[in-house]
């Protein structure tokens, strides 16, 4: 396989350190421009005045949660099939920042929820889904932190993984059933409320931050990863002879 | 531009800015902690080295 | 060679065996499952009418922990006496012996459960049509809570942390055999028919018989490297 050259730490180690200060760059200078066109720029709702606002980190992050799941994933599997090690690597970088997605996903639609349906939680289906997705996350970290040796937690962790975005989808439509049916029918308007009639200068904004979003992303995951390169390399002849380490 | 309205963002000031707030946070201590992760690891593998050094 | 499913056979019946002698591992859960059933009614206060609505919701999370109770025996005894490493370089493929493994957990944990049912659903007022539809749910569903449960303790062999570590793991896997359990006694009790939340438990019997075993014996294989 040709890029498996480039699955390999030594040459990933230099090259992540190149890209990471424009990644960051970037992710910077596109949040400012998200952040001035949706705080500033965009119009009020109609109906949710001010508060939908919340819309442009909270729809951004509840994605974000979805999609670092499914690179875990596909990057688990790839490390169970091929035992590259930069894929278990990198599978183990992402779980940390996923689980912070979600996070703030849950957060602020919580934050949001309160000026919209009177409550801090309401169990619709989105933040349900979310909630379990935090869970997975957590699980998947905690079985990582209980086995002493890194590779053999990266492939456990990885099965855990695969075993997990199957049941995504399930879980998802199980929970949208589950919401549909345990909700008279006047408050089942409330997953209509949460859309705010989208104004074409809202989605330029919600675009902008979802593309911030996956800079950020490739920022943190790769310094994540070089940290843990730097850590399961540690033996071998290239980490000792870095620059940096010459005290 | 009227800060103060701004600010109250219509009423909801402490949800939106609570929920802004609360994404920063959470994305720079993510930074912070990559960055802190890879400073122990080079801690970690200077001490490694200073021990293997008499030879 | 004996064909593939009278192996499967003098697997399910040799576990079977094994746990019936050490009856305490069979008997635990079920008294587990008892005693959690009894612990709504003290925490909520006895309304028939309250107990009712409760009911399938409490009867299948109750179902739930007694069977992650289980799931750390279901290859521990052999992980530490060594037969686990034979079972996996055996001439059978090991998906095989973790379906025989499986269906023999289901058989000691799943189907007392169901067994024991009625009589709890009795004390949380649950009326003949929904108990029905609940033994129903959980007949299929608890099945596929061993399968997905067996990737769980496989996972986790030897590890510290045990019990705490395999739910945390399993019970969000869980949630949609949950949601459709529960959902199918509560349509019953709504006068609807749970012909749709059992055909989806079905699927999901189907899916996880599918491809749980694969993962079930990867993770072994990972957990004796």
């Amino acid at each position: 396989m040709w890029f498996t050259k480039y699955a390999a730490p030594v040459i990933f180690y230099p090259i992540a350190g190149k890209f990471i200060p424009w990644l960051g760059g970037i992710t910077l200078v596109l949040m400012l421009i998200g952040l001035y066109l949706g705080l500033f720029v965009a119009p009020t709702d109609y109906q949710q005045g001010e508060s939908y606002r919340i819309i442009f980190v909270h729809v951004p992050s509840a994605w974000m949660s979805m999609f670092i799941y499914m690179v875990m994933a596909i990057s688990g599997a790839i490390a169970l099939a091929w035992k590259t090690k930069l894929s278990e690597i990198l599978a183990s970088a992402c779980a940390p920042i996923g689980a912070s997605f979600t996070l703030i996903a849950l957060v602020s639609g919580s934050l949001w929820g309160k000026p919209m349906w009177g409550t801090y939680w309401a169990w619709d289906a989105r933040l349900t889904s979310e909630l379990i997705l935090l869970f997975l996350y957590i699980g998947f970290m905690a079985l990582e932190a209980s086995i002493d040796d890194p590779r053999r937690a990266s492939r456990a962790a990885a099965i855990l993984a695969l075993v997990g975005v199957i049941n995504i989808p399930i879980i998802h439509f199980s929970v949208e059933w589950w919401n549909t049916l345990h909700q008279p029918a006047s408050v089942s308007s409330i997953s209509k409320v949460g859309k705010p009639s989208i104004h074409p200068s809202m989605l330029a904004p919600l675009f902008i931050m979802f593309i911030a979003a996956k800079f950020y992303f490739a920022t943190a995951v790769l310094m994540r990863m070089r940290a843990i390169v730097l850590l399961r390399e540690r033996h071998s002849h290239w980490v000792t002879g870095l620059e940096e380490l010459k005290s | 531009m009227n800060w103060a309205e701004f600010f109250s963002m219509g009423g909801y000031g402490i949800y939106v800015w609570g929920s802004y707030g609360f994404t920063a946070l959470v994305l720079v201590a993510n930074i912070i902690a990559a960055r802190h992760k890879k400073q122990k690891a080079v801690k970690i593998l200077k001490q490694m080295m200073t021990l293997k050094q008499p030879k | 060679m004996p064909d593939m499913l009278s192996v499967i056979a003098s697997l399910i019946k040799r576990d079977v065996t094994t746990a019936l002698r050490r009856s305490s591992d069979i008997l635990n859960p079920l008294v587990f499952f008892a005693i959690v059933v009894s612990l709504f009614p003290l925490g909520v206060g006895p309304e028939p009418n309250l107990l009712r609505t409760m009911a399938p919701g409490v009867l299948w999370v109750a179902a739930l922990l007694a069977t992650m109770l289980s799931l750390g025996r279901m290859f521990s005894s052999d992980y530490r006496n060594g037969s686990l490493e034979q079972m996996v370089i055996a001439p059978y493929p090991l998906t095989l012996l973790v379906i025989a493994r499986v269906s023999a957990h289901w058989l000691m944990t799943g189907l007392p459960l169901v067994i024991m049912t009625p009589l709890l659903s009795i004390q949380l007022q649950l009326d003949a049509a929904a108990t029905k539809t609940l033994l129903l749910s959980l007949l299929i569903g608890t099945p596929t809570l061993s399968f997905i449960g067996s990737v769980g303790a496989a996972l986790t062999l030897g590890l510290r942390g045990g019990g705490v570590l395999v739910s945390l793991l399993v019970l969000p896997l869980y949630t949609p055999i949950l949601i459709f359990g529960a959902g199918a006694v509560s349509a019953t009790a709504t006068g609807v028919s749970p012909d749709a939340h059992l055909s989806l438990l079905g699927a999901l019997l189907a899916l996880a018989i599918t491809f749980t075993p694969m993962a079930t014996a990867t993770a072994l294989r990972i957990s004796l490297d």
